[in-house]
């Protein structure tokens, strides 16, 4: 059986493998939200005022809410299966949309910081462990402590003030700006323009983090057998790091990488709110506030497949760099 | 064999120096070392670890780990040039060009995510500027030179996907590649079996005699030696004791140190057989272990693969005695001695142990049985958690059992008492102590529960010669005293001919001779058993005979 068959095979059999992940997921998310005390019928007769209790029941009724759990989990459960995620009353609009919607700020957002997090980690990591103990490692070690201890938030707020209030450098907030109705490659750009703090506030931890990654990986890369194996070959120093010790130490790093998928997830709220960014991360903070549940149960199960579908990439890209993972 | 009549020698190394960072063991790691290689010969150099042997060959390659180790003093002429002055570039030419090297451990040696053709073809690429298509057929050709099966599979495998033996031999391939004036084989055999090594040294020899290379082989193993090597040079402690041809250092050495080291190599003729009781203590019946791994997800899991460890074994040990289990790594003799123990469950088989079958026995039912059969563990670094006092690895086990603290620590101190360490070591941590130490440490450990049965799985491959010798003595004395019964598992045949009473040969889980130790090495029946006894390095030299005229101690 040739190399890309076992692939093909290998792909199949994870996303089998995802499809109970995905489910208990679900089932999970389900009963952890109702324990939390109030649903959207108290939220909604709350912000009304002078409630009564047939008013209210009334409302537990219509949103299906007054039934046992089992059957709210069995109905919900048979609605995703038939891709319907219910509706939102808050932003009276179906659940998919909405999230569907928010899916792609979100996405452009997390790829961008994993591509830089990543890409300039490696970078960093490889530039301090190839000088090691110069001045230059210790820049980047110093630089990388930092980032490591500052809270994202915080940096997001300097940020602000600095290149968006004092500087004019960036917009303040927000994605796009609507007003000036760009199109074509002008939208793109001016995306783009809006995208640069978001996503260097976001990345720096994890830049940070895959910088010490790169550099112990190297170092540790560089003491193993095979090195000196290769420089009893003769090769140059260049050709060592390059050609073997760099492809061995990006392992780790990969791991890592697909690991934390969901802690980005997470990580995005904060820098979300801070620069009004329209994703699923600001609108999972809206939806914890009124209850939502069936957005809340919509963005989860949204967030669970896109970390299920990123960690089988993750394997697949980890099975070419390294050849003794069996795929099949 | 003065210098004069013969031609310029093709390595000549001098006075060499190399320097240990501070607070090392000792300030130099070679010290005044010299040698000669000469063109078409293989040169020995034999030592216990720490000798600087090692050093010595990473000097010559210019790969000390610098800047903390570096060459002191000395030269190092080869082929009329200085490699201890000579410019980086030009070192980089002769390595790999006209000097190569191969190591110990070929899984580790090789990149493991780099395929073995292109592996091979950075040599060429690095050192001629041949065309892609040229450099690939001579890499085929390499390969087919080594004896590798269906070359043009193995240069696009994986190291992983080869066995030692075949990784050592495209390592080997490598080496060779830019037909190198020198070949410096730092313990190529060593992490390989008895019969692969054989394989491996004749190739090595085969091809040294067909190019003329100089062979540069550093080894432990005096067996080895008398099997490759045309020169011998001993070292200690960084300075070379003795060197001369084979047939002087081998039978007529005039060295403490070397004379020291043939009599602690076990002999290949058992010594003369004990009497030993007919009572049996343990009898294993047709005991089948196997593994599964893959299969399942409706035909998408990897290939179902199932190997069978222990296949129907049987095997009977007599109060008192020494069985010893002897195979090659794979060979499932490891995976015997955790069964019997009981670190793993067998399948099917029962292990009778006074009348009782322990098998089948649970958690609890386990309990009362579980201090009369010990075990000794191979690595004497791996095997005792670093965390933890000496004396409380030792006692541990009795107070788990319900002896009283107070007891128990008494029970170790007088363990370490038997095992020949000082009662201080009761307080010390395992990193304190030599690999011999520790390996008494892990004896004491499984006394302390006052065994009647010992599994030794391969308690001295991880020791030096002379240090194995002190561990075997040691445990035949405890077996007299304590009239203890052993499993010994060893790979090792010289090491089981003195220690064994009967043997059993394992091949791929199953036992497929087993006898008295002379009989089993005087005439064996089975072609397997005759294949690892002709693969024994050094069959045909004696160490008894080469040091019984000095032989004065007890």
């Amino acid at each position: 059986m040739n190399h890309t068959a076992k692939r093909v095979r290998y792909v199949l059999k994870r996303l089998l493998q995802s499809i109970p992940v995905v489910l208990a997921i679900l089932v999970v998310n389900f009963f952890l939200l109702h324990l939390a005390e109030g649903d959207a019928a108290d939220v909604l007769a709350g912000e009304a005022g002078s409630a009564t209790p047939e008013y209210m029941a009334q409302l537990r009724q219509k949103f299906g809410l007054d039934k046992p759990l089992p059957v709210q989990l069995a109905i919900y459960l048979k609605n995703v299966l038939s891709f319907d995620l219910g509706f939102s009353f808050r932003h009276d609009m179906p659940v998919a949309t909405l999230v569907l919607d928010r899916f792609i700020p979100t996405l452009l957002l997390m790829v961008s910081t994993i591509v830089i997090a990543v890409g300039f980690g490696i970078v960093l990591g490889l530039l301090a462990a190839s000088g090691l103990n110069t001045w230059r490692d210790n820049v980047i070690s110093i630089f990388a402590l930092i980032t490591y201890a500052t809270p994202l938030f915080w940096i997001g707020l300097m940020m602000i003030v600095v290149f968006s209030l004092k500087l004019h450098w960036f917009p303040t907030s927000g994605m796009e700006n609507v007003a000036m109705f760009y199109e074509g490659w002008d939208r793109v750009i001016d995306i783009a323009h809006h995208l640069v703090m978001p996503t260097i506030t976001l990345s720096l931890f994890y830049l940070a983090l895959y910088t010490r990654l790169m550099r112990a990986s190297m170092l540790e890369q560089a003491g193993m057998d095979y090195v000196v194996t290769a420089r009893a070959k003769g090769l140059t120093e260049r050709r060592i790091v390059f050609g073997h010790i760099l492809r061995n130490a990006l392992l780790p790093v990969v791991t890592m990488a697909g690991v934390q998928v969901g802690a980005l997830i997470g990580g995005s709220v904060i820098v979300e709110s801070v620069f009004a960014w329209p994703g699923l991360g600001m609108l999972a903070y809206e939806a914890l506030f009124s209850r939502d549940l069936n957005l809340l149960l919509g963005i989860f199960l949204l967030s669970a497949l896109l970390v299920v579908a990123i960690n089988l990439i993750v394997d697949v890209i980890y099975s070419f760099l390294d050849p003794r993972i069996e795929v099949s | 064999m003065s210098a004069d009549d013969q031609p310029k020698p093709l390595l000549d190394i001098r006075n060499l120096f190399v320097q240990l960072p501070r607070g090392a063991e000792r300030t130099h790691a070679v010290e005044d070392v010299s040698y000669t290689l000469n063109n078409n010969e293989i040169l020995c150099v034999v030592g216990e670890s720490g000798s600087g042997k090692s050093i010595t060959a990473r000097a010559i390659m210019g790969l000390l780990p610098a800047p903390h180790v570096h060459i002191d003093q000395g030269t190092i002429d080869f082929n009329g040039e200085s490699l201890t002055t000579i410019k980086e570039s030009r070192m980089r030419e002769i390595r790999g060009g006209e000097i190569s090297m191969i190591f110990q451990e070929p899984m580790t040696a090789l990149n493991p995510v780099m395929t073995i053709g292109k592996q091979i073809d950075e040599v060429i690429r690095f050192h001629t500027k041949t065309r892609k298509k040229h450099r690939r057929q001579r890499a085929v050709e390499l390969i087919d030179s080594v004896h590798l099966p269906d070359p043009e599979h193995i240069i696009r495998a994986y190291p992983h996907e080869l066995s030692g033996g075949q990784r050592q031999r495209a390592m080997i391939a490598m080496a060779l590649a830019m037909e190198p004036k020198i070949l410096i084989a730092d313990e190529p055999t060593t992490a390989l079996d008895v019969t692969t090594q054989a394989q491996i040294l004749k190739l090595i020899k085969e091809l040294q005699q067909s190019h003329d290379t100089g062979v540069l082989f550093i080894t432990h193993d005096f067996g080895v030696v008398a099997d490759i090597a045309d020169r011998v040079a001993v070292m200690q402690h960084g300075r070379i004791v003795e060197i001369g041809t084979t047939d002087q250092v081998l039978n007529h050495p005039q060295h403490p140190y070397t004379q020291g080291l043939m009599r602690a190599v076990p002999s290949l003729t058992p010594p003369a057989v004990r009497s030993i009781s007919s009572d049996t203590e343990l009898s294993v019946n047709a005991l089948t272990k196997t593994y599964k791994s893959g299969g399942g997800w409706f035909g998408l899991g990897a290939k179902e693969r199932i190997v069978h460890a222990a296949d129907n074994v049987s095997i009977k040990l007599h109060k008192g005695e020494t069985l010893g289990v002897v195979g090659e790594s794979g060979s499932g003799k490891s995976t015997l001695a955790r069964c019997i123990v009981r670190l793993i469950n067998a399948e099917e088989g029962e292990i009778l142990y006074q009348g009782v079958d322990l098998r089948p026995l649970n958690r609890k039912e386990m309990r009362p049985y579980r201090s009369k059969i010990q075990m000794v563990f191979q690595d004497p670094f791996a095997s005792l958690n670093p965390r933890s006092k000496v004396g409380r690895i030792i006692a541990d086990g009795p107070r788990v059992l319900g002896v009283p603290s107070a007891q128990a620590d008494k029970r170790a101190r007088e363990m370490l008492e038997l095992v020949g360490l000082d009662e201080r070591a009761f307080d010390r941590f395992p990193h304190e102590f030599s690999g011999g130490q520790r390996q008494r440490i892990g004896i004491a450990r499984a006394l302390a529960l006052d065994p009647e049965i010992l599994v030794a799985d391969e308690p001295v491959s991880a020791l030096d010669v002379s240090i194995q010798a002190q561990i075997l003595q040691l445990l035949a004395d405890i077996r007299e005293r304590l009239q203890l019964s052993m499993v010994f598992i060893t790979h090792d045949l010289r090491v089981a001919a003195q220690v064994c009473d009967r043997i059993a040969v394992m091949r791929l889980g199953k036992i497929v001779e087993a006898g008295p130790t002379a009989t089993l090495f005087s005439d064996a029946e089975h072609p397997y058993t005759r294949e690892l006894l002709n693969a024994v390095p050094g069959k045909d030299w004696h160490p008894e005979t080469a040091t019984a005229p000095l032989k004065q101690d007890p």
